[in-house]
């Protein structure tokens, strides 16, 4: 090693120095991850992320609410004069514009299948309420309209509808 | 302080210890001789009626966790089994749980005597800053403790509060997920924040320690405000302050003792009697009281901020409402400590301690009406406060004459009676 190595500023004993210390970085963080992913869903939870539900029983005009991943869902039977309306809403009067067919599943507009949680802090919105003849949510005074879209308060988005789809004319899988 | 230590060991078993461990010598030096000033309010005796709440706290939240099940099956029936089965235990769980509401008032009134006495003021700076700190973990700590009986209140707050990480962008929801241990609120979340409620009171006696330690270095500030300038201004805290800090814990334990043996519940909301139900949400989700001024700032943000929408503009506010007091040493530099020789600051900082009760009377209410305008005005108020008057205040209000030393100042009220 020439003498000129050893006096510049940078040498090889500095190199094994950082190496040394970024591996041990390394190293603290892979031991670290595993004690901050264990608090991320469990098996058990993410197990239960598939549901079937038979929504023949519901009659027109009636809700129910069920539980998929511990959370509360919306099943609602629309009325014609419900789907009627949700279709003439301009989508220049929404706050995050979405179309009622978007929100339903082609041949099946009368069922609404929304997440019942409020996109605001999470409270359930009360059933046939508030100015827009869908859901109000009590906390903080959400409004949504007969498709779960948000039309006035503090909620940024509409009520979030999950991934389902209809297994047959009445059985629908959520998740 | 050494400088202050007359301890001199008393026999041969104390010098050995003392040449070891000297804990007598420290004990003596900081707990006994430790040099005060001889001025000292009632205002100052909450610091030590906080350590006495922090270790009720603790006491009875280690008894409680010897009879509490973290299960959302039978959390809420094992809190009913404490107060109707366990000997003693109506008493024991009333006082944890009055405890908390009595924890807060101190520590309320220990912050605004603080803001008023320019206490934040150098070399008070690091002082002041752990103190927050241990304001933040308090508050985090009662949090979770608010969840575990499983209550309606307890699982919709837990809902509407973790929702709040939801409001940070891309990541939101995966945070809450990582927070809750699941899509919703349930069993994982109650285990975890059972562990973390029985860990972090350590930590806020770690920080007390901390907080203490850097009282130490500089002392006390006294009402008014002027340093200590010789041994003629102070006492020893023993006996003098140990004393008065004893009368003022007495006195603060009569209306404590007075919820805990008649009005147990009454800080509490009766919804937290009906068990947790994930699929009915109380008419009206109410924090415990002493969080509603910050939760008043989160309603009160119903509108858009250019790209920051309401939701997320709240969660800003009231963060920002909480971690603003870090830098009130920087925001207030007048460089005369105490509101009483203040004749501008005093008044507006009463508006601002008028306000902040407001604040928490808006949070109780529905947010509709008159109520979401005043909860504007009080949101809009308090940040006035603290980024606009206090550093403008520094810079225009002419303070009135400042006495030359505590002594003076004791002496020439004692000449006026």
């Amino acid at each position: 090693m020439s003498t000129q190595a050893e006096h510049s500023s940078t040498n090889r004993r500095d190199f094994l120095f950082v190496a040394t210390g970024a591996v041990g970085a390394v190293g603290a963080a892979a031991v670290v991850w595993p004690l901050i992913n264990q608090l991320n869903p469990d098996a058990s939870t993410l197990a239960l992320a598939s549901i079937q539900y038979d929504v023949g029983p519901i009659a027109e005009g009636q809700s129910v609410t069920i539980m998929w991943r511990g959370l509360p869902v919306f099943v609602r039977h629309r009325t014609a004069a419900e789907i009627t309306e949700a279709q003439a809403v301009p989508l220049s009067d929404l706050k995050d514009p979405e179309t009622d067919e978007a929100r339903t599943k082609p041949g099946h507009e009368q069922w609404l299948i929304m997440i019942a949680n409020c996109t605001h802090l999470g409270c359930i919105p009360v059933g046939e309420a508030g100015d827009f003849d869908g859901w109000f949510c009590p906390c903080h005074g959400s409004h949504y309209d007969s498709a779960g879209r948000i039309r006035r308060g503090p909620a940024p988005k509409n009520l979030v509808v999950p991934p389902y789809e209809f297994l047959s004319d009445t059985l629908v899988q959520i998740g | 302080m050494s400088e202050h230590s007359t301890y001199v060991p008393g026999n041969a078993v104390e010098k050995w210890l003392d040449d070891r461990l000297p804990v007598v010598r420290f004990a003596k030096e900081h707990l006994m001789d430790f040099p005060t000033p001889k001025n000292l309010n009632y205002w100052w005796t909450f610091g030590a009626i906080l350590v006495m709440c922090l270790g009720v706290q603790i006491v009875t939240g280690i008894i409680l966790a010897m009879h509490y099940t973290p299960n959302v099956a039978m959390a809420f029936d094992s809190v009913e089994h404490i107060r109707r089965d366990v000997n003693g235990g109506r008493i024991i769980q009333a006082t944890h749980a009055v405890g908390a509401s009595m924890f807060f008032i101190a520590l309320y009134i220990h912050m605004f005597r603080g803001l008023f006495y320019g206490s934040y003021k150098a070399p008070r700076e690091i002082l002041w800053i752990l103190g927050v700190v241990i304001f933040l973990l308090t508050t985090a700590t009662a949090f979770m403790g608010y969840i575990l009986p499983w209550g309606q209140m307890s699982f919709w707050g837990a809902t509407v509060i973790s929702n709040i990480f939801t409001a940070i962008p891309v990541v939101g929801e995966n945070i809450k997920q990582l927070v809750l241990g699941g899509f919703a609120v349930g069993n994982p979340t109650l285990n975890r924040f059972f562990s973390l409620h029985y860990l972090l009171p350590f930590i806020i006696a770690a920080v007390v320690a901390l907080h203490i330690w850097a009282l130490h270095v500089p002392g006390n500030n006294n009402p008014v405000g002027v340093e200590v300038k010789d041994s003629r201004d102070t006492v020893p805290f023993h006996p003098y302050y140990t004393m008065k800090d004893l009368y003022g814990m007495v006195l603060f334990m009569i209306p404590f003792a007075w919820f805990v043996f008649f009005a147990p519940d009454i800080l509490g909301h009766p919804d937290n009697y009906i068990m947790a139900n994930a699929q009915v949400t109380p008419a009206h989700i109410v924090p415990e009281w002493y969080l509603l001024p910050f939760y008043t700032i989160l309603r009160a943000i119903d509108f858009n901020v250019l790209f920051i929408d309401s939701k997320l503009g709240g969660v800003i506010a009231m963060g920002g409402a909480m971690l603003m007091l870090l830098i009130v040493p920087w925001l207030d530099t007048s460089k005369v400590r105490s509101g009483v020789f203040r004749p501008m600051f005093k008044w507006f900082f009463a508006l601002f301690a008028i306000n902040f009760v407001g604040l928490m009377y808006l949070g109780a209410q529905p947010a509709e009406g008159i109520y979401t305008v005043l909860a504007k005005v009080c949101t809009g108020y308090y940040f006035l406060y603290f980024l606009v008057i206090l550093p403008v205040l520094s810079r225009i209000e002419t303070p009135k004459p400042l006495p030359t030393s505590i002594s003076e100042s004791v002496l020439g009220k004692t000449a006026h009676a």
